[in-house]
């Protein structure tokens, strides 16, 4: 393994690291004692939800390579940034997307290895932020801890995405690339195990 | 260097942050996690089929090799999505036996079918699977926490069995692999015997 690829693995370790507080943790909506930015960054942390979906949407982008990579980067917390904001506002109606659609369709296409053009990536991604930010959004706005709160997760939500993205377009190896594709399948595969709870729930 | 320290702090500050998190708890998540990643390992009968998927996909090499990986996930949750649904699938515990008999057989006498056949048969076993365990949500756990545990656990077992199934490139290596797949065969004799008593 080359320096690079090492250097590369070492950070993903420290993104995901994140992902195993969910385990540890117990919350939705958290109160760090930090103040609401950080109540939002703890919040997108432990909502895998939220965080999960997005993963997947930096697989998806760096899979694609770097233009796509780039978009995520931006499109992603700009757009989640935008439906917290909405959802923030007073009197904004309750919406929450249906928890399966996000990780049925981004895993699945991160599975299937799609290609798609650089304007259907942007406009996937501006869906997902905004579907994903906008509950969250409400869910910050009823807590107390406002659009600090949403600014907070917008962050988290900008280091994810810059760090899985440029490890997944920085990748070259065969078999790591197959490995995102696992990870893909992993996700569509919790995404159907979602909607027959959802349909069963009915 | 010092980036090696700043990496460990950073990873240190986020293992740290539950003792900080307080208030409002979700309830159900952390034991949804668990209780779905444990479902795969507490049954011998999927731990042994999911290693034989494994183990042949490291018999069969590209593209099977990552192939079977990428779609059994999938076919084994839409085999959980019909057991939630409702939609009986006869014979789900002789199916589950049954793939550890033949997935084992496939192992052990290095079977090489049509990659279409290779990935038909295991795809019926992952329905059956999917369909017996997939839907098994102990009450008070997470749906959402409890899918994400039983799939990736089902992923690990595989790369667990691609894992030993490199033992292939050498000679000694093939032969217990082949040994290791009777084994695995005899295995589901043996749940099929229970399947059917």
């Amino acid at each position: 393994m080359t320096r690079r690829a090492w250097v590369s693995w070492r950070a993903a370790a420290v993104a995901l690291a994140p992902a195993f507080l969910a385990q540890g943790a117990e919350a939705h909506l958290v109160e760090t004692g930090l103040g609401p930015v950080y109540d939002g960054v703890a919040h997108f942390a432990l909502s895998p939800e939220d965080y999960v979906p997005i993963v997947g949407a930096a697989l998806l982008a760096g899979l694609r390579g770097k233009d796509h990579a780039r978009l995520a980067i931006l499109l992603l917390p700009l757009a989640w940034l935008v439906g917290g904001v909405l959802g923030v506002l007073p009197g904004a109606p309750a919406f929450v997307a249906p928890l399966w659609l996000p990780f049925l369709a981004i895993g699945g296409l991160v599975a299937a290895d799609i290609k798609l053009p650089v304007g259907a990536t942007a406009a996937l991604f501006a869906a997902l932020g905004l579907i994903l930010g906008y509950p969250n959004g409400l869910a910050m706005h009823e807590y107390g801890q406002g659009l600090r709160g949403v600014v907070g997760s917008t962050a988290a939500i900008f280091v994810l995405v810059t760090l899985v993205a440029a490890l997944a377009a920085g990748t070259t190896i065969a078999w790591i690339r197959i490995a995102w594709r696992v990870a893909g399948s992993w996700i569509a595969a919790s995404g159907l195990l979602l909607l027959g709870w959802a349909l069963r729930a009915q | 260097m010092k980036g090696n320290a700043n990496r460990l702090v950073l990873a240190l500050a986020f293992a740290a942050a539950p003792t900080l998190v307080h208030a409002h708890p979700q309830i159900g998540e952390a034991t949804g996690f668990l209780t779905g990643f444990l479902h795969p390992l507490t049954g011998l009968d999927h731990i042994i089929a999911m290693v034989a998927v494994g183990l042949w996909g490291a018999q069969l090499g590209a593209p099977a090799i990552w192939m079977l990986p990428v779609t059994f996930p999938m076919v084994m949750a839409f085999g959980g999505f019909l057991g939630l649904v409702g939609v009986p699938v006869p014979g789900v515990e002789i199916g589950i036996a049954l793939s550890g008999v033949l997935l084992g057989a496939a192992v052990m006498t290095e079977s090489r079918p049509p990659l279409i056949a290779a990935a038909a048969l295991v795809a019926v076993f992952a329905i059956c699977h999917g369909h017996a365990h997939g839907a098994e949500l102990p009450p008070g756990t997470s749906g959402l926490t409890y899918s994400i545990g039983f799939v990736v656990a089902t992923g690990l077992l595989h790369a667990c069995g691609i894992g030993i199934g490199t033992i292939h490139h050498w000679s000694y290596g093939r032969l217990a692999l082949r040994a290791l797949g009777g084994l695995i065969s005899v295995g589901g004799v043996f749940f099929l015997s229970q399947a059917f008593a």
